[in-house]
């Protein structure tokens, strides 16, 4: 299916609103997905059997910068049988308390793929199963991939910088 | 007639060889240095093949320990997170004295690349346990690894038994300070 096709697809089922954004040109188009929707939209791509988007290749997050306050977590699909990739994004404000649906119920990758998200961005997901830092050690302070990150000065007696 | 094993193995008839203790022990320890079986990074490929045949650490009586219990040598082969920095500070303390310590590459040594940027990495593994020769290198090849073991191993040559460096300059300290 094209971007227009899932995008009408998409609008008939969930209603409108539901698609935020859409761009179709570029090296990789994307929707972007109303927060509280994408997982409800997730499970009906991964389903339906005109799409069948059976893999999920990357969950990704981006921070534009303490001056956008914005956080995007990127969904990189993959259906095999149709060959076809999709790329969802979601937009959410960097306050420490927003949240995201899981769509780790849907594609069993995602739960660890979140879990890094989590733990370099601080990005939290509701109903994830296990959202613990994943690389980095449990007692670590902040999340390095945000832009406006300072790490610590000592991490158990030792210097962190140079 | 004997036996091939009669006739290359006498017994009986062995000399004797007359030596300091200190010389003997050192020759022990310098001649079996045992590494803990253990890398973190690509440096820890570089280790393996100087165990394996191309280069043979054995010939040197060197080989993996699969325990820090029967180690003497820890080489620390690749670089050293934060996360792994407790590991490894747990591990040197449970080898036995006494113990030595390879920093091998850049990272192990100074942070390496991630001197700067590296949030996560330790810059230098001297920050958490004591080392006695660095290797430097990204990586290192098999060669210089083998150059800092005969390093080590000479280090351990002029050891003294009854007089540590440590002791000796922790009374030096103390003499200057009174």
């Amino acid at each position: 299916m094209t971007l227009p096709e899932i995008h009408a697809l998409l609008a008939a089922e969930f209603g409108p609103d539901v698609i935020r954004e859409e761009e179709a040109t570029g090296l990789m188009p994307y929707l972007v997905i109303g927060t509280s929707r994408i997982a409800d939209v997730c499970r009906f791509l991964h389903d339906h059997p005109k799409t069948y988007f059976d893999s999920l290749s990357c969950l990704t997050g981006i921070d534009n910068g303490p001056a956008a306050q914005t956080f995007e977590v990127v969904y990189n699909l993959y259906s095999i049988p149709y060959e076809a990739p999709l790329c969802l994004k979601v937009r959410v404000s960097r306050e420490e308390n927003t949240e995201i649906p899981s769509v780790s119920s849907v594609w069993k990758t995602a739960d660890w793929h979140e879990r890094e998200a989590f733990d370099l961005f601080g990005i939290r997901f509701s109903g994830h199963p296990d959202l613990r830092r994943i690389l980095l050690p449990e007692d670590w302070e902040g999340h390095p991939l945000r832009k406006d990150y300072d790490e610590q000065e000592r991490y158990h007696g030792i210097q962190v910088r140079y | 007639m004997k036996s091939f094993l009669d006739s290359r193995f006498k017994t009986g008839e062995g000399g004797v060889v007359l030596t300091t203790a200190e010389d003997l022990l050192n020759w022990a320890r310098l001649n079996s240095l045992w590494p803990m079986g253990f890398g973190l990074a690509c440096c820890a490929i570089e280790m393996m093949q100087t165990y394996a045949s191309s280069y043979d650490l054995e010939r040197f009586g060197i080989f993996p320990r699969p325990s820090p219990r029967q180690s003497d040598v820890m080489i620390v082969a690749g670089t050293v997170t934060f996360k792994m920095a407790d590991r490894i500070r747990r591990l040197y303390e449970q080898m036995p004295e006494p113990r030595y310590v390879i920093s091998m590459g850049s990272c192990s040594n100074c942070g390496g690349p991630y001197w700067e940027h590296g949030y996560h990495v330790v810059k230098g593994v001297d920050r958490i346990i004591p080392v006695d020769v660095y290797v430097p290198g990204c990586p290192p090849r098999p060669e210089a690894l083998i150059g800092a073991i005969l390093k080590l191993q000479e280090k351990i040559r002029n050891e003294s038994v009854i007089e540590p460096v440590a002791a000796k300059q922790l009374l030096e300290r103390l003499e200057s300070a009174s």
